[in-house]
């Protein structure tokens, strides 16, 4: 929690800032253009402005623009959203033996505000959770140096995005940055050979069933290529622990 | 709702933000331990990847909800030069710019 003095005035918050510095740059402007594809695609300032401070998770606003925009039923957005955000569980395994020891409001605040990078740096910096006070605190520090970079990167640029994106005619397409840069993210996620087979698996078929109602196209690509992949591992005998490198 | 605010995509909005607070909190919510069934723990394999590519797919190769019946459509080309871009360079921010920077001189200057 950055916006505790307490924590800002320990060192090890400025060794985490120092860390996270050279990343903001990438941060920041991936924030920029997730403000503009959501003023660019259809979404109002208002509603730009509310996901960039509230949501403050890049890729599931992405995937939830289109679906937005389509009038889908909250409940596929959401579903979608907690799809796309599956890895922040498996995030929150690792997370909870440097967490336990705090109160539980401040484990909720601490795991909403600890996004992709942060958990990285820090995990790598801190490979075990400390046993001393001392040792906790300098790990709070740490990981809310790098937590509040990538906040103020990130949320700077998305509002500098959101106001820039008026000035652009809708007519260049520039919402379709958005897509892209899902592209790098679906890429960066296919790294074994089921996972490849899922994503394109889950494209035909959302594809294939676009005329369903309510965008459930989307529901059942998920659903179709997990059980997929999951009879796929089966019935070749595959290990998806041993094939995962993530 | 182009361009216009409604308090129903507030409201999708405001769960979103919780979706984000579950999921990165999820394990330490509870105070006790607790683990995922088996099957849950091989879908996170999974999911993720095929939750992308389900809302990025029809975005690329479809429009007005059918599938597109031409190659001249600048989406297909910035898509397959963000992806080729990817697994040379890596980088979500370089991807999005090797992808823009086809699409827009096809989208603009030819009207693909």
């Amino acid at each position: 929690m950055f916006f505790s003095p307490a924590i800002r005035r320990r060192p090890a918050f400025r060794e985490g800032l120092r860390d996270m510095a050279p990343v903001a740059l990438g941060i920041g402007a991936w924030g920029l253009m997730t403000g503009v594809a959501m003023v660019k695609s259809g979404m109002s300032v208002v509603e730009a402005v509310a996901m960039t401070l509230l949501v403050y998770a890049g890729s599931s606003q992405l995937a939830a623009i289109p679906l937005l925009i389509a009038g889908a039923p909250a409940w596929v957005v959401l579903a979608t959203g907690f799809c796309v955000n599956l890895r922040f569980v498996v995030f929150s395994l690792h997370l909870r033996p440097y967490f336990m020891h705090l109160p539980r409001w401040r484990r909720l605040v601490q795991g909403y505000l600890t996004a992709d990078m942060s958990y990285a740096l820090f995990t790598r910096r801190f490979p075990v959770p400390a046993d001393t006070p001392e040792g906790r605190d300098a790990q709070e520090a740490y990981l809310n140096g790098g937590c509040y970079v990538t906040w103020c990167a990130w949320m700077g640029m998305s509002l500098v995005g959101v106001a820039l994106a008026n000035l652009i005619p809708q007519s260049w397409g520039l919402g379709f940055a958005g897509v892209l840069s899902l592209v790098a993210i679906v890429c960066s996620m296919a790294t074994t050979r089921l996972r490849i087979l899922s994503a394109l698996v889950a494209s035909a078929t959302a594809v294939a069933a676009y005329a369903l109602p309510l965008k459930l196209n989307i529901v059942a690509a998920i659903g179709v290529a997990v059980l997929l992949c999951f009879w796929l591992e089966r019935r070749l005998g595959l290990d998806p622990d041993a094939e995962d490198d993530a | 709702m182009r361009g216009e605010t409604d308090l129903w995509t507030l409201a999708v909005i405001a769960g979103l933000a919780a979706v984000t607070v579950l999921t990165r909190c999820f394990f330490f919510i509870l105070d006790r331990p607790w683990g995922l069934p088996e099957w849950a723990h091989r879908a996170l394999h999974y999911a993720p990847a095929a939750a992308l590519a389900a809302v990025i797919a029809p975005e690329i190769v479809m429009s007005n909800g059918q599938l597109i019946d031409t190659w001249q459509d600048a989406r297909l080309y910035a898509a397959a030069a963000g992806a080729a871009y990817y697994f040379w360079r890596r980088g979500v921010l370089g991807t999005m710019l090797a992808g823009m920077a086809v699409y827009l001189p096809l989208h603009l200057g030819l009207g693909w």
